[in-house]
């Protein structure tokens, strides 16, 4: 690797780097060879990266003026949309930020999904990715909380409700959680303090999620392994930072039209209405990125496994890496799963809309064969797929794309070692 | 480049798609042309004035509107009376104040730091004087309903007979637009309920609007500034991103590489 060889050209940088080589990592992170053939669905991690600062930031701020007491929080909401100077534009970045971060991260899943990036030596990186998509949500659901309107109430009472389907413990774990007999002051104190916690665990861990994509390097549309640095990659900077630049401007187009001009399109409007305890909304539903997981909580008829099952659609992620018996990484050059990823796409988008509907009826129904085909999804169809496809033929490199008919990656390779 | 917009496109239409699924609401809303809606859209000053006279001659006697300050009523965006005006409305009100230095409350007339007065004490009174129901607090009303500006503009005006199927309790009433067709508000406009200083014909339809009008921008006082910033943030990132584009095409021409 030229990281070791690196050296400041200044006395002082090397004086300092030879203290803390903080330039050695600046450079690596620079130079850090990256295949040239990325697509635009690459650039999310940047976009994601993004996000997490951005609440941060306008978190902290918010932090500074809202009172977390159940009976002022409501209204220090309203004093930061009203008073606070700029405080709408902090609160709606930081709302809409929201939806815009686990948009990002959806679109960043699947993409690694579609191209295989979770495969060997990428597992570490998947499953950091996968406790980081957690940590999301229960930030997400807490940060909800906060406003203390009804949905947030209601929507805290479903959640840690769940917990209550433990056999033996269950009912001791949510007074425990509550910090008392239903949700209540205590409630709310405890979730924002986790709710400010939460953002440096994800921090930490998204150093990880990079330091472990940093040392097989990305995967790439095409799914094989390329040398780095070779004529297969382009240094980071600044090649990628402009690509990624590019398309982090795309997205915060979309993320300022939310901001300026639909502010509470992807919010309840249950929750401009104050925490009530003595009256249940209509329909108790989450934010919008949660829904998949709630149409399957549903969709099962007993409440401890309707919870299990939801938990186990998340975790099945985890072990997706030696779920897919796939050698091949790129569902380009793999045309049964292709199919059965779209399938997979749109299997999860019609839990999304089960999920905001009533669970009866016809939704409920559909909800169910959903539910269904997403665990056969991952439990049966992926690793018999992995046996039974007929793969296309891999190219050898990415400079050349198409290799005139060798179906075998392993005899290409030869070849390619006896070129050299 | 191409795939770029199909993903950015595919975005919005999910998003879009995804947050109608919400407006579980069939009925169809009454419609007219709001002044603040869309990329520039402003308050109509006058609306703005005539709504606030409505609010406090019509609805004030039941509903609060606890988050909002006389001051408010002078400030840009706003319904911008004079700060003269503004001063005056508040002295109209009775503010209970204290403990003065002998431990007494005392009442004075309201100032515009005041928050505006409220109907009733506390959320029992209200109720007991409204047969059990409270009367919302209206300062973010607008944003509190599914169907927003629409939904109250036309219940203002969706009273009607009750269908011949339908039995109503005592201090029910029926309204078309109402969740469940009942409601414990008696119809509150009536055509020349309330006479307009501007010589505007109050209907019952230009009441609906102008009040609906103060109730958004009572729930989002700061709507102008909002869209006005948006306008300048989005062509600016428009801008932005040609520059940055044309940039990495530059960048891009020297590997033999499509981005």
């Amino acid at each position: 690797m030229s990281d070791h060889d690196y050296r400041p050209k200044s006395k002082v940088g090397q004086w300092f780097n030879d203290r803390l080589p903080l330039l050695t990592l600046a450079n690596h992170l620079t130079d850090y060879p990256t295949p040239k053939n990325l697509n635009y669905w690459w650039t999310f991690g940047g976009i994601l990266t993004f996000c997490l600062v951005t609440q941060i930031i306008t978190g902290l701020t918010l932090a500074m003026h809202y009172i977390a007491h159940a009976d002022m929080a409501f209204e220090s909401v309203e004093h930061i949309m009203r008073d606070v100077n700029y405080g709408w534009l902090i609160r709606y970045i930081h709302a809409n930020g929201a939806s815009m971060f686990f948009l990002a991260v959806y679109i960043h899943i699947f993409r690694s999904l579609f191209y295989g990036s979770y495969k060997a030596p990428r597992e570490i990186i998947w499953i950091i990715g996968i406790i980081i998509y957690l940590l999301m949500m229960a930030a997400a659901f807490m940060g909800y909380v906060l406003p203390w309107g009804q949905m947030s109430f209601w929507g805290a009472t479903v959640i840690t409700n769940l917990f209550s389907a433990i056999p033996l413990v269950g009912e001791g774990i949510v007074t425990w959680l509550w910090g008392g007999y239903s949700v209540d002051n205590p409630t709310l104190t405890r979730f924002f303090t986790l709710h400010y916690l939460i953002p440096f665990l994800i921090l930490g861990l998204v150093v990880l999620h990079i330091w472990a994509l940093h040392v097989p390097g990305n995967n790439n549309p095409v799914g094989i392994d390329i040398k780095k640095p070779s004529k297969d990659t382009v240094p980071f900077h600044p090649y990628i930072v402009i690509k990624d630049g590019f398309a982090l401007l795309m997205f915060m187009i979309v993320f300022a039209f939310f901001v300026f001009y639909a502010p509470n399109i992807l919010g309840h409007a249950d929750n401009y209405i104050e925490a009530n305890p003595m009256v249940t909304p209509a329909h108790i539903v989450p934010e919008w990125y949660l829904l998949p997981f709630y149409a399957i909580l549903r969709s099962v008829p007993d409440k401890l496994l309707g919870v299990v099952a939801m938990l186990s659609a998340i975790l099945i992620l985890a072990v997706l890496p030696w779920l897919d018996t796939s050698k091949i990484r790129s569902a380009v050059f793999r045309p049964l799963y292709k199919q059965f990823y779209w399938i997979l796409v749109a299997d999860v988008l019609i839990l999304g809309y089960v999920g905001a509907m009533p669970a009866e009826g016809l939704y409920l129904l559909i909800a169910r064969v959903a539910t269904a085909y997403y665990f056969l999804h991952f439990l049966i169809i992926l690793p018999v797929l992995g046996f039974k496809e007929k793969t296309l033929p891999v190219p050898l490199s990415i400079t050349e794309p198409v290799l005139g008919g060798s179906p075998n990656l392993a005899a290409a390779r030869n070849k390619e070692s006896k070129m050299e | 480049m191409k795939n770029l917009f199909k993903l950015f496109s595919i975005i919005i239409l999910i998003i879009t798609s995804n947050s109608h699924s919400f407006a579980a609401e069939k009925v169809e809303y009454l419609k007219t042309d709001w002044s603040f809606k869309g990329l520039f859209g402003k308050f109509d000053r006058a609306s703005l004035q005539r709504g606030y006279q409505v609010y406090t001659e019509v609805c004030a006697s039941c509903h609060s509107m606890k988050y909002l300050s006389y001051r408010n009523l002078a400030e840009p965006g706003g319904p911008e009376f004079s700060e003269a005006q503004a001063k005056a409305i508040a002295a109209s009100f009775e503010v209970t104040d204290g403990p003065n230095s002998d431990g007494e409350m005392f009442t004075r007339p309201g100032k515009l730091s005041d928050k505006f007065v409220m109907p009733y004490d506390n959320v029992k009174a209200a109720q007991a004087a409204n047969g059990g129901a409270y009367p919302p607090d209206m300062s973010v009303l607008v944003k509190a309903r599914g169907g927003g500006v629409d939904y109250i503009y036309s219940l203002l005006q969706g009273y009607e007979e009750a269908p011949s199927n339908v039995s109503l309790d005592d201090g029910v009433y029926y309204n078309k637009y109402m969740y469940g067709n009942k409601i414990r508000m008696a119809a509150p406009l009536s055509d020349g309920l309330v006479e307009y200083g501007d010589g505007t014909n109050a209907t019952v339809e230009q009441m609906s609007k102008d009040v609906t009008t103060f109730l958004m921008w009572s729930a989002e006082p700061h709507l102008e500034s909002r869209h006005q910033m948006g306008f300048k943030a989005i062509v600016y990132l428009i801008i932005l991103t040609v520059l940055v584009y044309f940039s990495m095409k530059k960048i891009w021409s020297r590997v033999e590489s499509e981005v």
